[in-house]
């Protein structure tokens, strides 16, 4: 009965601002990320090289051992498809991070683990949240682009051999705005789909996306595909945000010809804000009734 | 009665309760989209620092809406409600630094052990790591946790669980402890020390508010209980206060062969002091007056008109009772 006479209440007026609280718990939720991260970090890195090991492996070891060639005959042919290839494998290697780490982790939390229901009642706007996922998934991509690279450019049969030249002031800005972009991408694929219907998000959206992305082409040789005089392939892939990922990265990369970099920047930049932006709508819809 | 430390909560004295409130409700109202009528209506609640407020009431009743809109994640359609002064609805973010939240599911952070979970909640609630360290070891001591604490949340029993939730939602001292059916698929041994457990943070000052469709669990451990059905309030009071409301202190169940109506009708005429009678499933349910020789007065009464007992039990009203005389159904229907 003592406990209403004299109640030790515990503080009933919030003790920090909304900023300054928000801005501890944006730097607690990416160390807790970056805690995971390092917890299972054999498996991130496994499961970021299996594909491209395979794919290179696949097109350019086995595939000229076993003379069906890629891109013409001949090791100059052989090595042009590979100056290709390489930095494609890198452009879909940052997608599927931001795929796996953000959209299959978010559908994960959104669904039986509820895990999300915690994670919202952080002390910050619940965009925060969604904001802080987007900046993690983009570090891993970043770091899947960083081991990607050097496997990608190793693996392959003697006398291939990826053409690269490297344009730091490019990877230094269209790396990070690809994994923004591919982040975002996670993000909306994340909050759209139910858990149940994964595998139909990755059959008729990863898929079409990861194949008709630009990864084992480059854009200018599409203009080959036409009914009549219209390149219909070509204009179709322009909506494609991995087209632009592959052909930046391309352009990082190697010197092979790729997309005017005044259309690659501002379509990035216009795919990050729409992903982020639709994300962020409908992670707000699905944390609140 | 229940555990020791359980229930010594008491309503503020009359004078007292505005200063006191914690949380504060005005109208209230939640209507979902598409829905025919609203989930929460007009709802007007104060609950007063250092209580154990309970709502009670069947699923659908408004509880969880309620709870939910007090925890900033459902938006409420009308009225207000403040934690602490702050308007939840307007100041999401400043609410949720005053409120710790124990929801219906499992909702622990898979990818990390039993001590991170609590020592990333206190970092994310802006604690040093020297002190989130050394709060997370000492929740682990006072739950009963410590040998856990490297162990997967996985490996866990669901009271384990349970308790551990309840840690990290006191972690960083909220002015309320929110509860969502918390002993909702709990074994009663577990429920026995999750009542104990909240029973001595409420001891300790802690203001808590819990949904229940336990009638035991609001009786036991609730300062005042909220009973709510179709969104609406329908009585708040202590459960003392609320049992003594209904006029009776006796509940006598029959069961009898033949006509359940006919022999509630035939009982309730033959016995002094009957406030109140239903029908219930093989037999017929009386509130009434005076407990002394109740059973041989039953017993008589049956024979004089020929009923043909099978079964007569005597029990003290329950907030079931408080329940059923407010709507006329079961709590659990």
């Amino acid at each position: 009965m003592a406990v209403t006479e004299t109640p030790h209440v515990i503080g009933t007026r919030p003790p920090r601002s909304v900023a300054a609280a928000s801005w501890t718990a944006l730097g607690a939720l990416l160390l807790r990320d970056a805690v995971v991260l390092r917890k299972h970090v054999w498996e991130f890195v496994l499961r970021t090289l299996i594909q491209p090991f395979l794919l290179c492996f696949v097109f350019l070891f086995v595939f000229p051992k076993i003379g069906q060639n890629i891109g013409g005959r001949g090791n100059a042919a052989e090595s042009n498809f590979a100056t290709i290839l390489v930095p494609g494998v890198v452009g879909i290697s940052v997608m599927f991070q931001g795929v796996q780490s953000i959209a299959l982790a978010m559908a994960q939390e959104f669904g039986f683990t509820r895990e999300i229901e915690d994670r919202v009642q952080a002390p910050c706007p619940i965009w925060l949240v969604a904001v802080e996922k987007v900046i993690s998934g983009t570090f891993q991509g970043l770091l899947s682009a960083a081991i990607v690279l050097p496997i990608a450019s190793v693996v392959h049969a003697s006398g291939v051999q990826a053409h690269l030249a490297l344009h730091w002031g490019l990877i230094l800005t269209l790396v990070p705005l690809a994994a923004v972009a591919m982040s975002g991408l996670g993000l909306l694929l994340g909050t759209s789909f139910e858990p149940r219907n994964i595998g139909l998000m990755f059959g008729f959206i990863i898929l079409p996306i990861t194949f008709l992305g630009g990864t084992y082409y480059s854009f200018d040789r599409l203009a080959a595909v036409r009914i009549g005089g219209f390149h219909w392939l070509q204009t179709l892939v322009l909506a494609n945000p991995l087209l632009y990922v592959n052909e930046g990265m391309r352009a990082a990369f190697t010197a092979a010809p790729h997309l005017h970099l005044y259309v690659v920047y501002p379509v990035l930049v216009g795919f990050a804000v729409l992903f982020m932006s639709l994300g962020l709508r409908n992670f707000r819809r699905r944390v609140l009734s | 009665m229940g555990p020791s430390g359980v229930g010594t909560s008491v309503p503020a004295p009359a004078g007292e309760r505005r200063r006191d409130a914690v949380i504060r409700t005005e109208q209230l109202q939640k209507r979902y989209p598409g829905a025919e009528a609203p989930a929460v209506d007009h709802l007007d609640l104060e609950v007063f620092a250092g209580e154990i407020f309970g709502l009670l009431g069947p699923n659908g009743a408004g509880k969880t809406t309620t709870a939910g809109m007090l925890t900033t994640r459902v938006v409420p359609s009308g009225g207000r409600a403040e934690i602490g002064g702050v308007d939840v609805a307007r100041h999401p973010a400043l609410a949720k630094q005053l409120s710790g939240i124990v929801s219906q599911q499992n909702t622990l952070d898979r990818q990390l052990n039993v001590w991170e979970n609590l020592y990333f909640h206190g970092r994310l609630f802006g604690m040093g790591s020297r002190r989130s360290r050394h709060r997370a070891d000492e929740l682990l001591q006072q739950f009963q946790l410590a040998r856990w604490a490297k162990a997967s949340v996985y490996a866990l029993s669901g009271g384990m669980a349970q308790r551990l939730m309840v840690a990290r939602a006191i972690f960083h001292e909220p002015a309320v402890l929110f509860l969502d059916e918390p002993t909702a698929g709990l074994d009663p041994q577990s429920r026995l020390v999750l009542w104990e457990l909240l029973g001595e943070l409420n001891a300790q000052g802690q203001t808590i508010l819990l949904t229940t469709h336990y009638m035991e669990e609001a009786d036991q451990l609730c300062g005042r209980v909220a009973i709510m059905d179709h969104g609406h309030l329908l009585a708040l009071d202590t459960p003392a206060a609320l049992k003594q409301s209904i006029g009776a202190d006796t509940v006598l169940t029959l069961k009898a062969a033949g006509d359940a109506a006919e022999l509630r009708e035939k009982m309730a005429a033959a016995l002094d002091g009957v406030t109140a009678s239903r029908t219930v499933e093989g037999g017929a349910q009386l509130q009434l007056r005076g407990i002394e020789r109740l059973v041989p007065r039953a017993v008589a009464a049956a024979e004089a008109l020929g009923v043909d007992l099978i079964d007569l039990s005597v029990s003290e009203p329950s907030l079931e009772t408080v329940f059923i005389n407010l709507t006329g159904k079961e709590l659990r229907d």
